[in-house]
């Protein structure tokens, strides 16, 4: 079973047509990746799908916009995947 | 439709929140500007109208979801295929189902029919987000009872 941040970069690389060998866990989806709020979008329908949950994007981005979260928090992979995880036990609890 | 305001949807016949599904009808006007252009002597209603159509559609069922709370704007259309013709005069069915309601976002599939024929059909990325200002979601309630919109959205309807 991969794990969670694999299945994120091959959605990643599949959604966005960036290169699978070039996304690793300490990548910033919008700094180093380039991803932008659109191409986003497209990303979280897909995990939302892949793992039957609703990332909470409009929260994220209110705690970045208040200056309580960083973006790092919630978009470098390995901080994704992590909150992913949370959210996957959070539903099967 | 009234083309020139960017009506493109006349009435929504059906919607079922339970089943997160709209219906809505369209008729083509026999006479518009857009068709002396669209084409001389050959007129078509554009393909970009019709995608309009189903994101209005498409959008009404997103409000009614929100229970008008927020609103939807169009935000990408994805395997958009156009089937036939529509000239002026038709009578057009429009319908969309939410495929997925996510944090800040919708997807929804939606077609358009004639006759029960095929005409197009799309996928429809939504930003849902709250309405600018209070007087554009007073307009917005205008356009929705210019359409049917029900006035309390029906939670099995």
């Amino acid at each position: 079973m991969s794990s969670t941040f694999d299945t994120i970069a091959n959605i990643i690389a599949e959604t966005c047509d960036i290169p699978r060998d070039s996304i690793k866990p300490e990548s910033h989806a919008i700094n180093d990746l380039g991803i932008d709020s659109l191409d986003f979008l497209d990303i979280a329908f897909a995990i939302d799908k892949a793992f039957g949950i609703k990332l909470p994007l409009e929260q994220w981005t209110q705690e970045v916009n208040d200056g309580k979260a960083t973006t790092d928090q919630y978009f470098v992979l390995k901080n994704l995947s992590a909150r992913i995880d949370e959210l996957v036990a959070a539903k099967g609890a | 439709m009234r083309l020139e305001y960017f009506q493109l949807i006349d009435r929504i016949v059906d919607l079922k929140l339970t089943d997160r599904k709209i219906a809505a009808e369209a008729t083509v006007p026999n006479t518009s500007t857009i068709f002396e252009g669209h084409f001389p002597g050959f007129p078509l209603m554009p393909g970009v109208l019709l995608i309009e159509a189903m994101a209005q559609t498409s959008g009404w069922l997103v409000v009614a979801v929100n229970r008008f709370e927020r609103m939807a704007f169009l935000a990408a259309v994805k395997d958009a295929k156009f089937r036939m013709f529509v000239t002026p005069g038709h009578k057009l069915s429009v319908n969309a189902s939410l495929v997925h309601e996510g944090s800040g976002y919708a997807i929804t599939k939606a077609s358009i029919s004639f006759d029960d024929k095929p005409i197009c059909d799309a996928t429809l990325t939504l930003r849902v987000l709250d309405f600018p200002n209070a007087e554009m979601k007073l307009r917005m309630r205008d356009a929705a009872s210019r359409v049917g919109f029900p006035a309390e959205v029906p939670a099995n309807g």
